[in-house]
């Protein structure tokens, strides 16, 4: 029963915490409920899909149809946090003064609450879809179903009560560092999903590994201690990264701040513009 | 005269594509998943090549072949099959689980020049 709960809690952990982000930072967004909770009802159809189709479809689809939709998932999560902080930094003027301004703010021009669907979508698909199979695995199993089935219960609560935490934590930061941690978060948490979608696609035989392992800190930090996990999910903490995830990690990260630097430098000089005319 | 244009650069190119296919080993290492066990639970592989790994699962229950040090994470169906590539690895010992019941754990001991197991 505990193993179940501590496989389902870490399943559910990393959409819960990916979520908890998304939430903070789009604070003061009007409407981001409907959308967020949308994007985890169409996540969870869309789990129930992939883990039926993973189970009938065969191996060398199965193997290659798994990876490369993961690796479409999380790249499509890369873009639409990228356009979520490039977003948000060409409008970050509004929102550190006042957060009930943003309300205001975000009903004229583009909203990225598409962006937090899509985002919502993908965390609760992926992780999602291997919950469904996890318990679909042990309800066939037939030893102690219901058991292993209020395990399974109690760690999808801790998973979401992890989120949740995670989100009144960052409710707490003052209005005037909110938006620069949350985007900070936001970068890191890009770039790790981005390596992540590297490495899958190394699986398959897409991309090259470029070295197999170019640091090892698992005697420092393991990727198996719940710290490890968490800075895994969190800042995309690899112990033992390839080449290629690395490559990956930097160049999202490095290209996403230099968009969000271009469009926040272009933000200011148009309110500079509209402060002195002439 | 256009066809006699366009057969060398076909030629080029599917040799191309089957040159990157070979470039990987692509007689597959098979590691078994039965009555909840890897078989064999230490896999001896040769380093510095890419390899195909084929995990087989004879259970009925699904099972997530995962691995932190090799960053590899894939679902393998109840009597199903799923094949992936590692490497090229370094020499040294690399853990991998099963997602799905961790107390499935196994490794593969990477050597310079050992020859394939099966």
């Amino acid at each position: 029963m505990l193993a179940t709960a501590i496989i389902m809690f870490r399943e559910v952990l990393e959409a819960a915490l990916i979520i908890a982000i998304v939430l903070g930072a789009s604070r003061g967004i009007r409407g981001r409920g409907r959308w967020v909770a949308g994007g985890v009802a169409l996540g969870l159809l869309g789990a129930s899909i992939v883990a039926i189709l993973a189970n009938v479809a065969s191996s060398e689809f199965s193997g290659n149809g798994q990876a490369i939709l993961n690796a479409a998932i999380l790249l499509s999560a890369v873009a639409m946090l990228t356009w979520h902080n490039v977003w948000m930094s060409s409008n970050a003027r509004q929102f550190s003064t006042d957060i009930k301004e943003v309300g205001s703010a975000v009903q004229s021009g583009q909203r990225p609450l598409a962006a937090l669907m899509v985002i919502t979508l993908v965390a609760v698909m992926r992780e999602g879809s291997e919950a469904v199979l996890f318990l679909w695995a042990i309800a066939t199993s037939g030893e102690q179903s219901l058991n292993m089935a209020m395990g399974g219960l109690g760690g999808v609560v801790a998973g979401v009560m992890a989120g949740l935490l995670l989100y009144l934590g960052l409710l707490r930061i003052p209005v005037r560092h909110f938006f620069s941690i949350t985007s900070w978060l936001i970068l890191l948490l890009a770039a790790g999903l981005a390596a992540q979608a590297a490495a899958f696609l190394n699986q398959v035989g897409l991309l090259p590994a470029l070295g197999n392992g170019l640091w090892n800190t698992s005697n420092i930090l393991s990727q198996t201690s719940l710290l490890g996990q968490l800075l895994h999910i969190l800042v995309g903490y690899i112990a033992r990264p390839s080449g290629i995830e690395v490559v990956f990690y930097v160049g999202t990260f490095l290209t996403i701040l230099i968009l969000m630097r271009m469009s926040g430098k272009k933000r200011s000089e148009q309110v500079k513009a509209a402060e002195n005319p002439g | 005269m256009r066809i006699s244009l366009l057969l060398p650069a076909f030629l080029a190119g599917a040799f191309a594509i089957n040159s990157f296919a070979l470039a990987a080993d692509e007689t597959p290492t098979v590691l078994t998943i039965r009555n909840g066990k890897f078989e064999p639970n230490q896999l001896t592989l040769p380093s510095g090549v890419k390899l195909k790994l084929v995990v087989r699962n004879l259970d009925a229950i699904p099972a997530e072949f995962e691995s932190y040090d090799l960053s590899r994470e894939v679902v393998v169906p109840g009597h199903g099959e799923t094949a992936i590539y590692i490497g090229p690895m370094d020499p040294g010992s690399y853990q991998f689980f099963n997602d799905f019941n961790h107390e499935m754990q196994g490794s593969i001991v990477a050597k310079p020049g050992v020859k394939k197991e099966n």
